[in-house]
């Protein structure tokens, strides 16, 4: 499993990837980076904890000249060679370019990167490790590979739609210290937020492929490679509620623990990451991942009694008025959901799609003017569309199975024509 | 990737054989009947829910309001109310024609009729909710300057037409097709203009936006969307009556409802 697979969650659920969009800047100053040896030293841990090698290099490849494909729905894109390259790669970078980079996604010429470079992390990394990270790059021998172009289909490849998206899903901002918290836990904070760039894949995505933040941390599938990365909220079927931080601190350092074992896309981030960093960073990342909170919800994949208490009780919330309680509807106007083939039939996905998009029924001869349903997809989670539609698959006499979020998550993006 | 291309092909189509099952479940009823019963030319409203256009378009208040006031939450639905009917009717036929390509609305319209989607304009054109106050922060003095240029003045040096010279001196839109710009947040005007600029958002041709989106650069997007967003709007804003002067540019939008 390659590291950069996994990052391409970035890739597939975004308008996004790495490439750019015109904007105005560039360098006009220069910055000269460091050459001390410390400074160096610690910039190549800090890009470790950043893993960077992961997604700029290719399989087989020379490390960080780039070239990785990274394969998604809407195209593919290659990540670009980060060696000092002065013709293909960051030769010519200042250590000012390179923050700008990081910190406001911004390539050296102005162009808007897409966020399959996880900038909406990077963005919280200071500027003295930004500049240490760039030392680092800076000591590599510089490797001639030129930057292939993106293949992204229309209208993926339309950079200019990054200026929409920022303005709604970016922030540039440093991490800031929560003075109540233990300098442990912030510095935990800072690396599980930042460089770790773990809500990447562990937060799921709203249509635009932006980190949902009422949803943080509370799991993601990976689209492409359809792993599912866990919650990591204190939830305690299905995230870190019932873990010591000594087991989350040996996962990651070791990729086992007392718990289990790292798989799949985690196993190349341990591999590549966490294993190289200090017990005392890990201690602390483990510390701030034990404190993220249980989410008002219940479990991803829990017991079906689970499941169906918080369906019934979403089910009174949004559906009742139309539906009704007994789930039979009203004759013409609100289909039955009682009894409904089309409600419990072996896949679930097209009660998961009516509930995530909603609809109306044609205009008919006879029905001009139907009555319509609401999009919930942007008020419930994988999480709750998963409970509600499992409650009116197994209510009233209704013989369906349960439905996983995995299910709801992947029925999102899924193209109009 | 073809696969996947088919997979998602495939996936549509099971959508639309099932979800027509379901969302017909009514209707099947009705055609059980009809080898004795003559069908009726509208469903016959239930006692509990009434035939209004109000309780029909329901589903639309979920993100444009009960009043379609526009805006829930922190996403960027749009104010309607208000609007000009003609303006709402295109952008409704925008939609399921995929002109404009948002998808929770085209799942809405698709299936759609001219006549419906024509009453659902109508309704929303006439509706007249206060206004909401402007959202804070305030953007930088230099944005609140260009922005404020662009929208009264236009930028000659750009061939960029004032806002105010078709959306209204006031920019509460103009009768019959162009739509108010204040009483707006500024991320959706500002993904509009983008959309537009990058061919996601089109209108009918020719595409007067599109032309005018063309020739903003970024900043300027977000300093006009920026600028529109901060003003206070008159309350009970009317969109002005027709302009007798030739509009700045040709819109298709604007001539299809002549």
């Amino acid at each position: 499993m390659n590291k950069a697979r996994y990052l391409l969650a970035l890739a597939c659920l975004a308008v996004t990837l790495a490439g750019c969009g015109k904007q105005s800047s560039g360098s006009t100053e220069s910055k000269q980076h460091s050459t001390k040896a410390e400074d160096v030293a610690r910039g190549e841990y800090l890009a470790q904890a950043g893993d960077c090698v992961a997604c700029h290099t290719a399989r087989g490849g020379e490390p960080f000249a780039g070239g990785f494909a990274l394969a998604s729905p809407f195209g593919t894109i290659y990540s670009p060679n980060i060696t000092p390259d002065n013709d293909t790669g960051i030769g010519k970078w200042t250590a000012d370019d390179f923050w700008r980079a990081l910190h406001e996604g911004k390539s050296k010429d102005g162009t808007l990167l897409y966020p399959a470079f996880p900038f909406t992390n990077y963005t919280k990394v200071t500027r003295e490790d930004a500049d240490a990270i760039f030392a680092y790059l800076k000591s590599l021998k510089p490797v001639s590979q030129l930057n292939r172009e993106n293949e992204l289909r229309f209208p993926y490849n339309q950079r200019e739609l990054l200026t929409g998206w920022r303005t709604l899903y970016f922030k540039a901002g440093e991490y800031q210290n929560d003075p109540k918290q233990s300098a442990e836990w912030n510095r935990g904070a800072y690396l599980v937020e930042g460089l770790g760039h773990c809500s990447a894949c562990h937060t799921s995505r709203n249509l635009l492929g932006a980190e949902r933040t009422d949803d943080q941390y509370s799991g993601g599938l990976i689209p492409v490679q359809n792993w599912f990365a866990p919650s990591l909220t204190s939830n305690k079927e299905t995230g870190l509620g019932d873990w010591d931080v000594r087991d989350i601190a040996d996962l990651l350092k070791t990729g086992v623990s007392s718990r289990g074992a790292v798989y799949g896309p985690m196993a190349e981030v341990v591999q590549h990451s966490l294993q190289h960093l200090t017990d005392q960073d890990i201690n602390a990342m483990a510390v701030y991942l034990k404190s993220v909170p249980r989410k008002d919800q219940a479990p991803e994949i829990v017991q079906v009694e689970a499941l169906m208490r918080q369906g019934a009780s979403l089910y009174e919330t949004y559906c009742t008025d139309c539906h009704r309680a007994d789930g039979e509807g009203v004759a013409h106007i609100y289909p039955t959901l009682a009894n409904n083939q089309s409600i419990t039939m072996e896949t679930s996905v097209n009660p998961i799609r009516m509930v995530l998009n909603g609809g109306f029924p044609p205009s008919t001869a006879t029905n001009p003017r139907p009555y319509g349903m609401p999009p919930f997809a942007h008020e419930l989670s994988d999480q709750q569309v998963a409970a509600v539609v499992t409650y009116i698959r197994k209510s009233w006499n209704n013989q369906g199975s349960a439905v996983t979020p995995a299910e709801v998550s992947a029925a999102r993006g899924v193209p109009i024509d | 990737m073809p696969s996947y291309r088919r997979s998602y092909l495939g996936l549509l189509g099971i959508l639309l054989t099932a979800s027509s099952g379901l969302l017909h479940a009514g209707e099947n009823q009705v055609e059980g009947k009809s080898a004795t019963t003559p069908v009726t030319m509208e469903p016959l409203a239930s006692a509990v829910v009434p035939d209004t256009i109000e309780a029909r378009v329901a589903a639309c208040a979920a993100c444009h309001g009960k009043h379609g006031e526009g805006i829930r939450k922190n996403e960027y639905f749009p104010r309607l109310a208000g609007k000009p009917a003609d303006y709402l009717y295109n952008q409704l036929q925008n939609f399921r024609a995929g002109r404009r390509t948002a998808p929770q609305m085209v799942y809405m319209v698709k299936y759609l009729s001219d006549s419906y989607l024509k009453e659902i304009a109508q309704y929303y054109a006439a509706m007249n909710p206060p206004y909401p106050p402007p959202l804070n922060p305030a953007p930088s003095p230099a944005a609140l300057t260009r922005g404020e240029a662009l929208a009264n003045k236009g930028d000659q040096s750009k061939q960029i037409p004032a806002c105010t010279s078709c959306h209204g001196t006031a920019l509460t839109g103009m009768q019959p097709a162009i739509p108010g710009v204040v009483g707006l947040y500024s991320d959706y005007i500002a993904q509009q203009l983008s959309a537009w600029r990058s061919g996601q958002r089109k209108s009918k041709s020719p595409d007067c936006m599109a032309l005018i989106a063309s020739r903003l650069e970024p900043t300027d997007i977000a300093a006009v969307a920026g600028w529109l967003a901060f003003q206070t709007a008159p309350q009970h804003a009317q969109p002005a009556a027709p302009s007798k002067q030739k509009l700045p540019l040709d819109c298709g939008s604007v001539a299809q409802s002549n």
